[in-house]
C-alpha cells in the first residue's frame, strides 16, 4: 500500500495544480498598476473639445474611470450596468473614450445614453497605453488618494458590480 | 473578370495591414526594435509576439517601443516602460527576481531531488542483505530433510 502512496500523492498534486490552472482565466492578466498612482492625464472632453479634464482635478474624490468605445461591443452590454453604478450618485464616473471618432462616440451616446459625468478624448489610444488598457472595455476604481484601487477588465455584469467593485466602493468612501 | 479583382483584392487586403515602415537612425536601433518586438508579447493575442500580431494595441505597442528607441531611450528602459503598465505578463522571457525565482531554479531543484532519491534506491539495492545465521542454518536443514524424506 505505501509504495503506492508517492506516486498517488504526486497524481492528485498535479490533478489539483492543472483543475486549478484550468479555472484561471487566462484573458485576465493582473494590472500592476493596483495600489499604485493613477497615471496623469489631461485630455480634452467629448461634449466641449475646447475644455480639459485632468487627473488632478479629480484628487480627492472616489472616482471610475470607465474605458469604452462606440466600436466596442461588449461596452454596449456593459451600459447598463454602467448606468446603474452612474445613477446611485456615489461616485464620480468619468469614461475614457479610447481610440474612437468623436462623431461615432456622442451618437453612441445619444443613442444608448450618456451615464458619465464627462468622457475624456483618447483618440491614438496613448493614455490607454499608460493606464495598461488592453482590451475595451476596461474600469478602474480610483481613490480619494489617487491611487488605482480596483480594475475590472471586460464588461461589468450586474453580479461583477454587487460583488467586486461596490465592496471596493463601500470601503473607500466609508 | 472584375469578380476576379475583387477576389483578389480579398486575398491580399489582411496581408498588407501588418507592415509598417520604420526608419531607423543606426543599425543598432533597428536591431533593438527586432529584439524587443520580439520579445514583447501581445495582450490581446496571446500567445503571440509584438512582432506578430496584427491586432490594434500591438501596432500601437510597436510604435511606442520605435518612438521610445528614436527618443534614446534603451532597450531595457522600454521593457520597464512595459512592464510598469501590463506586469511581467509581457515579457516572453521572465525576469530573474525574487517572485520567479521557483520559476527559474524550480526545474534544477526538481533535478536534485530527482538525482537524491535515484542515488538513494541505487545505493539500497547495491547493500548486501543481511541474513540470520541462524535462520540461514534452519532453513538449510529443512531443505536438507525435505530431501531426505523423498
Amino acid at each position: 500500500m505505501s509504495r503506492f502512496a508517492l506516486p498517488l500523492g504526486i497524481f492528485v498534486l498535479m490533478v489539483g495544480l492543472l483543475g486549478y490552472g484550468l479555472r484561471l482565466d487566462p484573458k485576465v492578466v493582473p494590472s500592476p498598476l493596483i495600489d499604485k498612482a493613477a497615471p496623469a492625464f489631461s485630455l480634452a472632453m467629448l461634449e466641449d473639445p475646447s475644455r480639459q479634464l485632468s487627473t488632478a482635478d479629480m484628487r480627492g474624490q472616489v472616482w471610475i474611470l470607465n474605458v469604452w468605445a462606440s466600436w466596442c461591443v461588449s461596452c454596449r452590454a456593459e451600459h447598463e450596468v454602467i448606468t446603474k453604478l452612474a445613477n446611485r450618485n456615489l461616485v464620480t464616473v468619468v469614461g475614457l473614450n479610447y481610440k474612437d471618432k468623436s462623431d461615432d462616440a456622442a451618437r453612441w451616446l445619444q443613442q444608448f445614453g450618456n451615464p458619465y459625468a464627462t468622457s475624456v478624448i483618447d483618440s491614438d489610444g496613448r493614455v490607454g497605453i499608460d493606464w495598461g488598457v488592453y482590451g475595451v472595455p476596461e474600469t478602474f476604481v480610483i481613490g480619494a488618494d489617487g491611487l488605482i484601487k480596483y480594475k475590472h477588465i471586460g464588461p461589468v455584469t450586474h453580479e461583477s458590480l454587487e460583488q467586486k467593485i461596490m465592496p471596493v466602493l463601500r470601503e473607500l468612501l466609508s | 473578370m472584375l469578380l476576379i479583382f475583387m477576389l483578389a483584392g480579398l486575398w491580399f487586403a489582411p496581408a498588407q495591414a501588418a507592415i509598417e515602415a520604420y526608419e531607423f537612425d543606426t543599425p543598432q536601433m533597428e536591431a533593438d526594435y527586432n529584439k524587443l518586438v520580439d520579445e514583447l508579447r501581445c495582450l490581446v493575442c496571446q500567445n503571440q509576439n509584438l512582432a506578430g500580431s496584427d491586432a490594434d494595441l500591438a501596432q500601437d505597442l510597436r510604435r511606442e517601443t520605435y518612438e521610445m528607441l528614436q527618443q534614446g531611450k534603451t532597450p531595457q528602459q522600454v521593457v520597464e516602460f512595459m512592464v510598469a503598465r501590463y506586469g511581467d505578463f509581457v515579457l516572453y522571457r521572465p525576469q530573474f527576481k525574487s517572485s520567479t525565482y521557483l520559476l527559474w531554479l524550480g526545474p534544477f531543484l526538481l533535478l536534485v531531488v530527482v538525482l537524491v532519491i535515484v542515488l538513494r534506491r541505487l545505493r539500497a539495492a547495491a547493500k548486501p542483505v543481511e541474513v540470520d545465521a541462524a535462520a540461514l542454518a534452519d532453513a538449510k536443514q529443512l531443505l536438507e530433510q525435505e530431501e531426505s524424506d523423498k
